[in-house]
């Protein structure tokens, strides 16, 4: 592979592997890996089981084509056996295949390669490769897995028993430079709490312990599942880093210093390795072959102020390669990334885009008598196994409207839709039956292909045969097959009954609402007026920057001054971004594409049309009670100190001592989550004092050290610099005292078992972040808070900048607590996702929607009140009061249409008419078996 | 506006949950993508995971 060009042009040159067998072909059967001879290691699931060489990584693979393991095919390398080619019945299989070399012309380049796997060397000091029942976290993972090597059954791989002691041991691989990885992996702790929730989910009797040196829950919402896994699964939390794993009478044993000294050992029978991630393999290669600059530790090297740029112009990371992170982080870097680029390539926007188009649809073929197919699937021997699936076929041809029955391996095969598309056109059909499995996954791929021949998708009915007859009854074929054919006759029934639904849109008003002007509302303005549409920033006080104002240094000791003044002064020169200062929402109404704002500026309310809204308005350092906060000069915050010393050290002229207390107010004091930054935060100013002041004596009392991913390097560095710390528990909290003319901390020190007082200069408390004033907002929106009282997002893992509510993105503080470098990144994510409906300049309606007869309707309101999404409002017709469906707004959730007094609303594609006859439907097969 | 220097594609190189995330916002942003990856199908390491934490939602 190779890059030329520069930003906005470059080529790229990739060499694509032949797969073997024809994607277009392969119904992905599986007959071809049971008849290969030859058996290969299959490194989806971890080695933990073999495959062979033409296989698929696992059911749900895309593309979801077999493919032949070049390096292990016998035909391949030795022109012999061909077995695969003789029993392909697809005819899929092609040894003619060469590898080809494809010159690519892009804009931008975006690095996404992922992270690598520690050495085996670093897991065989964990007697990993010696010891058959140590594991690694990702062997652990498909042992629990369903689909898995032993079905989710958690099996010693030394005899296949059920072990009954398990032990996880963390930070392998990771926060140890003796294997050259000095950085925390920030997902580990995570995981290994989840595996040990779900191994006890699968085994109630098992007993784990964890070997923890901190515990890093430090994501948003993470701390109290932590708290909740730990106490419902009675996990054992140990703090010790175990060196190695030795075996005795056939157990594995673990020797371990406690926290207050004394040495423990164990025996376990399966210990799992968590193992960190480290820079891609090919790292050095990437970076040879674009230019990239990397960071010591091979990751991609990028700024806080910058976190998504790589060195070279026009090209982008996102993920574990720009350092360890986990899904939703990950997640949003990529959207991030897509901001970036188009920002980059504004002006050829759509130029290269492919559209795809759709034939007219035939309207009197819909209003013509109802002509029903059904398409009974076999999904090989997922349905077919358990369910008779041609007896199923032919009881459907004596249906009422069907005048076409057949059964297919897979239905949702490439090969199968065009079947079935050529057979709706030959036979007219203008309603269709699926029996297959869920509508939920594969429903828009048959409406995708009714659109194709010019169906309203609408026309199409699922029965699923799948997860709620073979798999629930697959104890009971015959049982199976009879409610298999009730499902069909219902479906069918429903089927006669169908309309065609509009596929309505509404177009968008090309500009943006931003609320909020710390960074992360000025990242996220910016970006969209790059992207090239109008913003309107607003402000509630009279300043931009935000909390930003306050800090000092960025976490790599550069001015943080830098990066706010330089966003000032972008956001303040950009002719397409209008700075509303002084500025409070009043009212939102509208809905995506089309919003009305009310504000109020110095008494006045102006109005604002806009597309959509970014919430970006921040949150606050908390003020703690107590530790003679506010009654000693001499207690600061952590912000209080860097404003101290911004303005210059004389302060601390005759100090000799700085205590810094952690969690002050976090993790369930006066706030419940972790604050995730205060950790980096006071090694950070901790390290500014001794570089300042380096006879300064400096302690950092903390619960755990939660500086995740590269800020393990400052940690580190604190240590060897002198600075002293001292871990104490939730019970056991430090306290700030009065003594003489000073003030000290007495803290329990668990290694002398006693507790201690150190006399201090100063002391700092790192209070966490804590919400905004959500409430209001939130209510105006309709945007859900977290228990916390940060925004919530629509999906923790998948949409972690966009809110229930479309059109409503999220970013910074507002979404939970977070460093400069994540705000960033998320702001620019919340950019990317603003933008997709801005430059569409339209977006598309649900089909199923609610609707209001309103001749029926007697406008008493209830569905109004009830609606969740604030999409039906009250209007006047002929002077009286009606309930009419804002349909951009609606998520046909059916709440409305269930509670209407007067069965006036009903719902697009599930009318009461149709779900009764699928009652009724049902009723018949009642009666006649009586 | 059209502009002859600049491309309207994007490669994204490796498949894994974020190299998919990026292709979908690129390709939603009206960019053309090709996303390149070493393996012979996408997901990366997420699709190996057998649940999510916290929620212990299924991965795939």
């Amino acid at each position: 592979m190779d890059l030329k060009g520069e930003a906005g042009n470059f080529t790229a040159t990739v060499l694509k592997r032949p797969r073997y067998i024809d994607e277009d072909k392969c119904t992905a059967c599986g007959t071809c890996t049971m008849y290969c001879p030859k058996p290969v290691v299959d490194w989806y699931n971890e080695r933990l089981e073999v495959t062979r060489a033409p296989h698929i990584d696992y059911a749900q693979a895309i593309p979801s084509s077999y493919y032949i393991d070049a390096r292990e095919c016998l035909r391949i390398n030795h022109e012999t056996c061909n077995l695969c080619a003789q029993t392909c019945t697809a005819g899929a299989i092609d040894f003619s295949q060469q590898p080809k070399t494809l010159e690519l012309s892009v804009g931008g380049v975006v690095l996404t390669p992922g992270f690598g796997r520690v050495d085996d060397e670093v897991l065989e000091r964990f007697g990993y490769g010696r010891f058959p029942d140590v594991v690694t976290s990702l062997e652990f993972e498909r042992l629990t897995c369903a689909a898995g090597p032993t079905e989710g059954h958690i099996v010693r791989p030394s005899d296949e028993t059920t072990p009954k002691k398990i032990a996880f041991l963390q930070c392998v691989g990771s926060r140890d430079e003796t294997c050259g990885n000095g950085f925390c992996s920030s997902v580990c702790c995570m995981y290994a709490i989840k595996e040990a929730s779900v191994a006890k989910e699968h085994e109630p009797d098992l007993d784990i312990s964890l070997f923890f040196m901190d515990i890093r829950t430090m994501g948003k919402g993470f701390d109290a599942f932590r708290q909740e896994a730990t106490k419902k699964y009675g996990l054992n939390i140990i703090r010790a880093r175990v060196p190695k794993v030795e075996e005795v009478d056939g157990k594995l044993a673990l020797t371990y210093v406690e926290e207050d000294g004394t040495s423990k050992s164990d025996l376990f029978d399966m210990v799992v390795l968590s193992v960190g991630l480290t820079a891609p393999e090919d790292a050095q290669v990437i970076s040879e072959r674009t230019g990239i600059e990397l960071n010591k530790y091979a990751f991609c090297k990028t700024t806080p102020g910058a976190p998504l740029a790589t060195s070279v112009p026009g090209i982008y990371v996102a993920g574990a390669f720009q350092g360890p992170k986990d899904i939703p982080e990950s997640v949003t870097q990529a959207s991030g990334v897509a901001a970036h680029i188009s920002e980059l390539l504004k002006e050829v926007r759509g130029e290269r885009a492919v559209t795809v188009t759709y034939p007219d649809e035939d309207r009197a073929l819909c209003e013509e008598e109802p002509r029903i197919g059904v398409f009974v699937c076999h999904c090989g021997v997922n349905i077919a196994g358990v369910v008779d699936v041609k007896a199923v076929r032919d009881y459907a041809g004596n249906l009422p409207g069907v005048v076409l029955y057949e059964d297919t391996l897979y239905s949702c095969s490439q090969d199968a839709l065009k079947h079935i598309a050529e057979r709706i056109k030959e036979n007219r059909l203008n309603r269709v039956v699926i029996a297959a499995c869920s509508p939920r996954t594969h429903e828009p791929l048959f409406q995708e292909t009714l659109r194709s021949i010019g169906l309203n998708p609408a026309l199409i009915e699922m029965a699923n045969i799948r997860d709620q007859c073979a798999w629930v009854h697959a104890q009971e074929p015959e049982a199976a097959t009879e409610k298999a054919k009730d499902l069909v006759r219902m479906a069918v029934a429903k089927a006669r009954l169908l309309e065609p639904l509009e596929q309505p849109t509404v177009d968008v008003t090309p500009s943006a609402l931003v609320l909020g002007g710390g960074a992360a509302g000025m990242a996220a303005a910016l970006s969209i007026a790059e992207q090239g549409y109008k913003a309107v920033l607003v402000e509630k006080t009279k300043e931009l920057g935000g909390n930003l104002r306050r800090v000092t240094w960025t976490v790599d000791g550069e001015d943080a001054k830098k990066v706010l003044d330089d966003l000032i002064d972008r956001v303040k020169k950009h002719p397409d971004i209008e700075i509303m200062l002084g500025t409070e929402v009043k009212n939102v109404s509208g809905y995506i594409g089309n919003f009305t704002t009310t504000v109020e500026r110095g008494g006045n309310t102006e109005l604002i049309n806009h597309g959509i809204i970014v919430v970006a308005t921040g949150g606050r350092e908390h003020r703690p009670k107590g530790f003679l906060y506010g009654e000693s000069d001499r207690v600061l915050t952590q912000l209080e100190l860097e404003e101290r010393l911004k303005r210059g050290t004389s302060f601390l002229r005759n100090a000799t001592r700085v205590s810094m207390i952690q969690c002050v107010g976090s993790r369930g004091n006066d706030l419940n989550h972790c604050s995730r930054i205060c950790c980096t935060q006071a090694v950070k100013n901790a390290l500014k004092l001794k570089e300042k002041r380096p006879e300064l004596d400096i302690y950092i009392l903390f619960r755990d050290m939660r500086t995740y991913g590269l800020y393990e390097d400052l940690y580190r560095e604190a240590r060897t610099k002198g600075i002293k710390f001292i871990r104490f528990d939730k019970d056991s909290y430090p306290q700030v005292v009065k003594k003489g003319r000073g003030i000290a901390v007495k803290v329990f020190d668990k290694i002398i078992g006693s507790e201690i007082e150190i006399p201090s200069s100063y002391v700092i408390l790192s209070t966490g972040i804590a919400p905004g004033d959500n409430e209001a907002l939130s209510q105006i929106l309709k945007a859900p808070l977290t228990k916390d009282g940060f925004f919530l997002e629509a999906h923790a893992k998948l949409r972690p900048v966009e809110v229930a509510v479309d059109g409503v993105y999220l970013c910074g503080l507002a979404h939970g607590p977070k460093g400069l470098e994540d705000s960033i990144a998320q702001a620019q994510a919340a950019a990317a996702k603003a933008c997709i409906p801005l430059s569409k300049g339209k977006v598309a309606v649900a089909p199923i929607v609610s609707h209001v007869d309103q001749k029926k309707c007697i406008g008493c309101g209830i569905c109004a009140s009830l609606c969740p999404f604030n999409a039906i409002e009250i209007v006047k017709v002929d002077k009286k009061r009606k309930a009419q469906t804002i349909t951009a707004s609606c998520k046909g959730c059916g709440i409305c249409a269930s509670h209407c007094p007067t069965l006036a609303i009903s719902m697009g594609g599930f009318t009461d008419d149709a779900i009764f006859a699928q009652i009724h439907a049902f009723g018949e097969g009642i009666e006649k078996e009586a | 506006m059209k502009n002859s220097t600049k491309q309207g594609a994007v490669m994204v190189l490796g498949g894994g949950i974020a190299g998919v995330q990026a292709a979908l916002d690129l390709a939603g942003l009206g960019y053309y993508v090709y996303l390149v990856e070493k393996k012979a199908s996408i997901g990366g390491v997420m699709a190996q995971l057998d649940k999510t934490f916290p929620t212990n939602d299924c991965a795939i």
